[in-house]
């Protein structure tokens, strides 16, 4: 029996997400008596990506299926290869990321194989036990799957460290059977923050703002911080309802969940939503105007004032 | 067209739930209950259809406790025509509830199923996708933006780098995200209104559906609390204390 990592990439590079899910697939290997880790690589022109994936400690095996129809990389075309893949191979355990990627396609996989997914895992306890949060975050439910012969896991990066690059010697094997599901879904563009922007889960350093920063202009101030300390850029949902951010710049409970050494909480009240998607970051700092914003009671450093004043002098004196 | 939506009730998104103390699950008693919001979003978006003259029925169905009359009638007040509540005691885990919407789906024969990305209670965010698996529909997931023209739905889907836009073909499951629209507020009329509409109510045993759960939650724990952090008196002293005392710049 093997784990099967699903790799998520953009067809160039292999997204960060990927190397914290293979450190789940390898604590369920040890669980479970070392079994082989297999990543599968399901892209076009994605050779790169297949030999970034054979250079992450842990990973045994990959596999890329490489096929024009697999650019877009859409959830039914992505599932019917994986079904095929786990068809004709030994597995135990399906992961994913838990980004808006594993999200989308592993459901609809674990619909066909007849499973119960576990979504959204922080620990792994045995081959089938495995920790979840649950109502934003408030609770941590312990989840054993004793029936179902495959798990289907999503894995949260931030309960689990990235795998290194650069450690491992797999072997990369083109996939023989590529499945074509001519389904009714076509990938018309996509609108992509991208440039320089550092990833949001995966940087040392969050800086985010919230309604207190009053309109989009005064991002920039946040955007300067941010370049001082190295920081990605993140948002209260209030800040993208208003329009101030685009929608991936969200941190909380329905959008991306992060766990950096420092966040800095500018302007946020602090909703519950938003707590469930940085109360793991190792240190916590808010600075709000109002000093009985809920925000404070998770901050480990809390400063009172108005944020448009205290971010140019914090910034400069960096 | 006919349009299904799925909606579930769920805590109040205001409320902060408590572990019980023999760690079996979350203290629900005596909580306020809402319509998931994502759930609400996809009512309404049913609704602004039916308006463009896209849609001419919105069936709402839910699954669950008797209670669940309370959230259907808030659905029709919103202006969906007719609703199913499926009764469950037990809660069910979210492929069982694919199952039944499935069976819902196969004599209801909508165009479109919309419903919430996410339910903000379990936090699976699976409903959709595992619906569209069992049907062998086309899925958009997380969308932000929905047109309908031609037996084609154009979806604007939010994803971790930005926006995606995707064509499919219906029948089709669409999932909502917080930014597809904003739901109205019920007017009494229109809650009038609703009581009168048709609401059928079936026991989840007489679909014969498997629904048994696979899963077994061992405990619920509240999550480790934050130590009690410091107020700070400026910059300055926050700058010292970063560099000082949590070295983390």
């Amino acid at each position: 029996m093997s784990i099967l990592v699903l790799a998520e990439h953009d067809n160039v590079a292999l997204k960060p997400a990927t190397q914290h899910t293979i450190t789940a697939g390898s604590k369920i290997s040890e669980k479970g008596g070392n079994l082989e880790v297999h990543v599968l690589v399901i892209g076009e022109d994605a050779q790169g990506v297949a030999q970034a994936s054979a250079r992450v400690a842990g990973v045994n095996k990959v596999f890329l299926a490489d096929a024009p129809h697999f650019g877009a990389q859409t959830a039914e075309a992505v599932c019917a290869q994986v079904l095929q893949h786990i068809q004709v191979g030994d597995y135990s355990h399906v992961l994913a990321p838990a980004t808006t990627f594993g999200k989308n396609v592993l459901p609809r996989i674990a619909a066909r194989l007849d499973v119960q997914q576990i979504s959204g895992i922080i620990d792994v306890l045995a081959v089938d036990t495995f920790v979840r949060p649950i109502y934003a975050g408030n609770a941590l439910a312990t989840v054993q799957s004793a029936t179902d012969p495959i798990k289907v896991l999503t894995v949260l990066s931030t309960g689990f460290a990235a795998a290194a690059v650069a450690e491992g010697n797999a072997t990369v094997e083109p996939v023989r059977e590529i499945v074509n599901d001519a389904s009714g879904t076509r990938l018309l563009g996509r609108q992509l923050s991208g440039g320089e922007k550092l990833e949001l889960t995966a940087a040392r350093v969050v800086v985010s703002g919230g309604r207190g920063l009053q309109k989009a202009e005064n991002f920039k101030l946040l955007e300067a911080l941010a370049a001082k300390l190295n920081a990605a850029v993140g948002a209260s949902r209030a800040a993208v309802d208003a329009g101030y951010v685009p929608n991936d710049y969200q941190v909380g409970q329905t959008g991306k969940i992060v766990a950096p050494d420092l966040y800095i909480a500018v302007g946020i009240s602090g909703a519950i939503q938003h707590l469930a998607g940085m109360r793991d970051s190792k240190v916590i700092v808010a600075i709000n105007k109002d000093p009985d914003a809920p925000i404070f009671q998770v901050a480990d450093y809390g400063l009172v004032g108005d944020a448009l004043e205290i971010l140019p002098r914090l910034t400069a004196q960096l | 067209m006919k349009v299904l939506v799925p909606i579930k009730r769920v805590v109040d998104f205001t409320v902060k739930v408590r572990v019980k103390s023999d760690s079996s699950g979350v203290d629900l008693d005596n909580v306020k209950m809402s319509m998931n919001p994502f759930d609400e979003i996809a009512v309404e978006e049913a609704i602004r259809l039916k308006e463009r003259g896209i849609v001419t029925e919105i069936v709402t169905v839910s699954i669950g406790s008797p209670a669940c009359q309370e959230t259907l009638r808030t659905a029709m007040a919103m202006g969906a025509d007719r609703s199913i509540l499926i009764e469950s005691e037990n809660g069910l885990e979210p492929l069982a509830i694919a199952k039944l919407l499935k069976t819902v789906v196969l004599k209801e024969n909508p165009q479109v199923v919309i419903l919430g990305k996410q339910a903000i209670d379990d936090d699976s965010n699976q409903t959709g996708q595992l619906l569209a698996g069992l049907l062998d529909w086309p899925q958009a997931t997380f969308a932000s933006k929905l047109e309908m023209t031609n037996g084609k739905a154009v979806v604007t889907r939010e994803i971790d780098g930005g926006l995606e836009t995707l064509e499919v073909t219906l029948p089709a499951v669409i999932t909502t995200d917080l930014r597809l629209n904003e739901p109205r507020y019920t007017t009494l009329p229109n809650i009038m209104k609703a009581k009168k509409r048709p609401l059928d109510i079936l026991k989840v045993a007489d679909l014969q559906i498997d629904i048994a759960p696979r899963l077994t939650t061992l405990k619920v724990e509240a999550p480790r609390p934050r130590k009690a952090g410091i107020r700070v008196a400026s910059v300055e002293e926050l700058i010292t204390k970063l560099r000082d005392e949590a070295k983390v710049i």
